[in-house]
């Protein structure tokens, strides 16, 4: 069985590679790319631990065929940093201790960039529900809140 | 397996007909995807239907609106008209699965995955959409409620694919809404929901209305005795209580993980008088 | 050698301040690893196939057609992991438990494994394996399974263990009563929960030796584990942790580790096995399912006379301690004349039961601290008033043995008496609730090393794995005991053939016995820089003290010699006798025990049954709070896995006995729109058998959620509510059934 040839763009990058057509895109980011910063939590979508930013949209990696990229702009985690300075949420999350095992913090950290480029001033509410789609078993959510409260602050301000 | 991509509902279309073994359409993938991934489903061609030339396009035309099969839910949150029109169809969409399952899932993938607790159905069904379907014997037009037959199966034959739901242009005074009940928040299939649409004269009574169920028996429900307890009413404490009363005894629902029996019929009663509540305000009743 | 860990007051200058964890970056960038991302050369994928069937005997395991599949490269049953056991139950209810040998015990019990090229080969290949199931009669319910002539999963009876503690005469303790609460609770299964499924890679060597990469909470016991099933030397299998995304006690057993190392060792490769979220629900971990009666009788004065408690809980088939633990914890708030606690291990057609962050405690104080309550309200007491009235303290006889030390329950109720958030005003359909909570806390075998560098810059190799931000707060002990900043110092965890051994983190564990060897050998590296300086400056070493991290030479007749740092010690090691270090093997005995009293206001749909958190509040004693940020975040945590446990999580199994709901999806967790902020407060009560008085942190949080929401959901409707969790199903019908009553 020959693959499917893929040229996409990754955090900027331009990438190609080969794939089968079952696989998914978070199967070809971790197993075939060593993108490893997005995790499978579950693979049916329901922890949002492999949440990726496709053509500006947030998705779940693990619901996206590798084939369907094709074209694409994809950001995962490994593209938040800009160099060794961190974004915003990310050192927000480190200060506010927002995480503590880490598992879903890449998917957190994915999803509170697409809220905040979409709303950058969002309630604690907004905040509540466009997370709802990440699974934190650690931490209660609370300090995830509050960091993601303290980026868009600074955010803002910047 | 395979994986292809066409550019033409023709092509789409003529790969669906002639596949042999299990052919499969992927619009948004968050079924199709997930039944890969537990394995009840081995397709041995996916056809990716998103190239296809204005099919993640949502179109308002003179006689309404034109949802491409391909457009994502998240897409019809951000549609200003469509919202204005249809906010219980747009709602239900908007409830699907989380952020992430918004910017790919569908609602004709919602559709047409044929599940009886699928949130924009009922939506759907009340709205009184539509199904424009592509196939191999031409095109045709079919009220949506005629396209999921049972828990898992469809109306459409092979080599059919749903091009685009259909919603009608909004008479005045109308207006539609959708509520489901999950335990969670978010993140939850409804364990039983119930969308409501309905038009006012000028003396804010109702002159049409329709009332759908989710989750309530193996297909959604369309209540004509709820919708009757409405008309010819300005919804009130009386009319709700027979929409509510009527609603309760349509339902033919089941034991399962989500929920009881008991629970479902009387939380479908609840759901819906709230829902007729919002509808009726939306319709400009006060 | 002699260590003094009692402890001794003292001005904190690094411990009790919040810096950064040295994991931070890593984890917020996508660089750091977790089980799943670690690969070898070579390597195989590894799939278990599991049994869809509740209880079945297996007859035969044809592999003829998987073996001969193009890609396979290994499949195993029970006939290649041979019982090497010895007669220890445990070890071989494990190895059971990985690979069933005569009967699959419940839905997803493992009973062969391949390992192939890739996913899709191996994937394949279990559909090629044909297993003879004679499918038995199974029970699931915890009181199904005690009744006579209910199916048996062993030969002997489905009670497997029978437990009992207390003291004093309760019979005449309950004739003193004068208002007596009798009721029987129920609570459902539940899964820690874990973002992380369980991973692994295995790489097993024709020559004995063998590497396990693998997400654990304790890699020790990995080792002795997976090496007593393979019949290898311990020392010969290293193993390494990964970073660990949760365990909650579920990454404590090992699951498919022996099956991957046999997969590995067949093949001749190195195997990485990943768990699916559906096979970590269906063969990972859960907690007990139980059945508990409670009866406290009390004067009308509020002074409980008598208490006892019958507790049933589910262990999966295999026996465990976990109706024990229940029975140990039920009473331990109260001070009690009389009290009696029974506990019965019951077996039942589901996964071997897993700790669970203060394994047995949560459902055990959800039926006490409920009939409490029911008891107080009687009484016409205020519940805080009356928990105060019988609360336990220093030199209570608890009810599960032992006399207790400086404890911190009646502190926390004290302090909940007080919260405003006892006098906030409550809304429409709002129902106020609290209760108490104890655990344990558990110290052990632990070792670490301390590595000066030749900078002065300071390494720590710790064996307990970091869960939930010990490597930072290992640092900031570090850096108090030798007086130097905490960005001087930073923790590794060590693997299993650079480091003694250590039990795992587990039991709170892990900054409570870290942290005291931490200490230890921080005294022993000081040790050894006063007699490094004291030869720099060729005076007694008995004249060098050591005071704010530096070596001073003390007396008149030294003043003119300046303080020497760490790092100008550091810098002349080699020539003074080498490389400078501390090392610490010690039992880290004392571990100070942990209550918590929590507070919380549930909102009610009385149309739907549905339920909103409103306000929560968690005040713990931590002993002393180390990094008083990790220490709000394991508060916080605790009481959201509670708030999830009593209002929507639970294993469902059907008729069949197969699980409904093994998922993210229908097994229901909190997700971020489903919570409150949760507001902390901490307690320093000091542990008087540690250095800095630090108690473990880890686990109460999760004991009180159950009944305090139980309370509050009981209070908002008016109807007591006695089967967790509160679906809206289950408070629909409540409702329902006291309309019609």
């Amino acid at each position: 069985m020959s693959g499917i040839a893929v040229s996409t763009t990754i955090n900027g990058d331009d990438v190609e590679f080969l794939c089968q057509a079952e696989e998914t895109l978070l199967d070809v980011l971790r197993d075939r790319l060593g993108l490893t910063g997005a995790k499978e939590g579950c693979g049916t979508g329901d922890c949002g631990a492999c949440s990726v930013i496709v053509d500006g949209r947030l998705v779940c990696s693990c619901l996206v065929l590798g084939a369907e990229a094709e074209g694409r702009s994809i950001e995962t985690i490994e593209g938040m940093a800009d160099g060794e300075k961190l974004h915003p949420l990310q050192e927000k999350f480190l200060e506010h201790a927002a995480l503590q095992c880490g598992v879903c913090t890449p998917g957190f950290l994915m999803a509170a960039k697409d809220l905040l480029t979409r709303n950058p001033d969002p309630t604690e509410e907004e905040i509540r529900f466009a997370l709802a789609g990440n699974l934190c078993r650690c931490t209660g959510y609370d300090k995830i809140v509050r960091a993601v409260q303290d980026a868009a602050t600074v955010m803002k301000g910047a | 397996m395979q994986y292809t991509r066409p550019t033409s509902v023709n092509d789409a279309v003529s790969l669906l007909a002639e596949a042999k073994g299990t052919a499969v359409v992927l619009a948004g993938g968050s079924d199709l995807l997930v039944r890969m991934k537990g394995g009840f489903v081995e397709p041995d061609l996916i056809v990716d239907i998103k190239s296809i030339d204005g099919i993640g396009e949502i179109r308002q035309t003179a006689d309404g609106f034109a949802i491409g099969a391909a457009v994502p839910c998240a897409v019809m949150g951000e549609d200003e008209a469509l919202k204005n029109a249809w906010p219980g169809v747009v709602e239900a969409a908007n409830l699907i699965g989380s952020k992430q399952v918004q910017g790919r899932c569908t609602v004709t993938g919602n559709l047409c995955n044929a599940s009886p607790a699928a949130d924009s159905v009922p939506a759907l069904v009340a709205a009184g959409a539509r199904a424009a379907i592509a196939g191999p014997g031409g095109n045709r037009t079919v009220p949506v409620e005629e396209i999921p037959t049972a828990p898992g199966k469809t109306s459409l034959a092979k080599g059919e694919i749903i091009e685009a739901i259909l919603l009608d242009k909004r008479a005045p005074r109308s207006g539609d809404a959708y509520l489901r009940f999950i335990p969670r928040t978010e993140m939850d299939i409804a364990v039983v929901s119930a969308g409501v649409n309905l038009t006012l004269d000028e003396q804010g009574v109702v002159t049409a209305a329709r009332v759908a169920l989710g989750a309530a028996a193996p297909t959604v429900l369309l209540v004509a005795q709820a919708a009757e307890a409405l008309i010819g009413t300005a919804a009130d404490e009386d009319a709700l209580e027979k929409l509510a009363a009527a609603c309760s005894a349509a339902c033919k629902p089941i034991d399962d993980k989500r929920g009881t029996v008991e629970f479902r019929k009387k939380v479908a009663g609840v759901l819906a008088r709230r829902a007729a509540m919002i509808a009726y305000k939306r319709a400009g009743g006060k | 050698m002699g260590f003094d860990q009692s402890y001794s007051a003292r001005k904190f200058k690094s411990v009790g301040t919040r810096p950064l964890r040295p994991d931070g970056v890593d984890k917020v960038t996508g660089r750091a690893r977790y089980g799943a991302d670690f690969n070898m050369p070579g390597q195989l994928v590894g799939r278990v196939l599991r049994s869809p069937h509740a209880h079945a005997r297996i007859r035969g395991i044809d592999t003829s057609k998987a073996e001969a599949l193009k890609g396979v490269k290994a499949v195993i049953t029970a006939a290649d992991l041979p019982d090497h056991t010895e007669g220890d139950s445990e070890l071989y209810n494990i190895l059971d438990n990985c690979m069933a040998r005569s009967k699959a015990f419940y839905d997803g019990h493992a009973v062969a494994a391949v390992a192939a090229v890739d996913a899709a080969t191996a994937r394949k290949a279990l559909k090629l394996i044909e297993v003879d199931y004679e499918v038995l009669p199974h029970v699931t319910d915890v009181d199904e399974a005690m009744k006579p002539g209910a199916p048996q999963l062993h030969e002997s009876s489905n009670m497997a263990n029978r437990s009992e503690y207390g003291h004093g005469d309760v019979d005449a303790g309950f004739n003193q009563a004068e208002v007596i609460v009798e009721r029987t609770y129920k609570t459902e299964q539940t899964h820690q929960g874990y973002i992380e499924p369980h991973a692994c890679v295995a790489s097993v060597n024709g020559d004995g030796t063998g590497d396990l990469w693998v997400c654990t909470q304790g890699h020790f016991v990995y080792r002795q584990v997976c090496a007593s099933l393979l019949g290898m030397d311990v020392s010969k299998l290293r193993v390494t942790s990964s970073e660990i995304g949760g365990g909650f006690g579920g990454k404590t057993h090992v699951w498919a580790e022996p099956v991957a190392l046999a997969l590995s060792r067949k093949a001749g490769r190195p195997v990485k096995l990943v768990m699916t979220r559906d096979e970590v629900f269906r063969a990972s971990g859960p907690t007990s399912a139980t059945s508990i009666d409670v009866k406290i009788g009390a004067t009308r004065e509020g002074k409980i006379t008598a208490a006892s408690a019958t507790l049933r809980y589910t262990c999966g088939p295999y026996v465990g301690m976990w109706a024990e633990l229940g029975a140990m914890t039920a009473f331990a708030p109260y001070d009690l004349e009389n009290v009696k606690t029974v506990g019965f291990e019951v077996l039942v057609n589901r996964p071997k039961v897993a700790a669970y962050r203060a394994p047995s405690a949560p459902m055990a104080a959800f039926a006490v601290e409920s009939a409490v309550d029911e008891l107080a309200r009687k009484i016409g007491m205020d519940p805080v008033e009356f928990r105060i009235a019988n609360v336990a303290s220093e030199g209570t006889k608890s009810s599960y043995g032992p006399v207790y030390g400086p404890i911190g329950i009646g502190p926390t109720l004290e302090a909940v008496r007080d919260h405003p958030h006892m006098k906030a005003p409550l809304g429409e359909n709002q129902g106020r609730g609290m209760a108490c909570g104890f655990w344990f806390n558990f110290g052990g075998q632990t070792c670490t090393d301390l590595n000066i560098g030749a900078d002065g810059t300071v390494t720590i190799a710790v064996g307990t794995v970091d869960v939930g931000g010990s490597r930072a707060s290992l640092s900031l002990v570090a850096a108090e005991e030798l007086g130097i900043p905490y960005e001087q110092v930073k923790a590794v965890v060590a693997d299993t053939s650079t480091l003694g051994y250590n039990d795992m983190t587990d039991g709170s564990r892990g900054t409570f016995s870290s942290s005291m060897a931490t200490i230890s050998a921080a005294r022993n590296a000081i040790t050894v820089m006063r007699e490094r300086a004291a030869q720099m400056w060729d005076i007694p070493v008995g004249d060098v003290v050591w005071e704010e991290g530096h070596a001073k030479a003390k007396g008149e007749k030294h003043g003119n010699l300046p303080p020497l740092s760490v790092k100008e010690i550091a810098e002349k090691a080699g020539n003074t006798g080498g490389p400078i270090a501390g090392h610490s093997e010690i039992v880290a005995d004392g571990a100070g025990v942990s209550f918590a009293t929590h507070i919380c206001d549930i909102e009610v749909d009385p149309q739907t049954g549905a339920t909103r958190v409103v306000r929560y509040t968690v005040v713990q004693d931590a002993g002393k709070a180390v990094h008083p940020t990790y220490v709000e975040g394991q508060y916080q945590g605790g009481a959201a896995q509670g708030i999830g446990w009593a209002l929507n999580e639970e294993y469902i199994y059907g008729k069949d006995g197969r699980l409904q709901n093994p998922g993210f999806l229908d097994y229901r967790i909190p997700v971020c729109s489903d919570l409150p902020m949760i507001d902390t407060q901490i307690l320093e009560i000091p542990n008087p058998n540690h250095p800095y008085g630090i108690r473990g942190v880890g686990e109460t949080s999760i004991v009180p959620p159950l009944a305090a929401i139980a309370n509050a959901v009981s209070n908002a409707v008016g109807v007591r509510m006695t089967h967790i969790p509160m679906s809206p199903p289950r408070i629909l019908a409540s409702l329902e059934a006291e309309k019609g009553a």
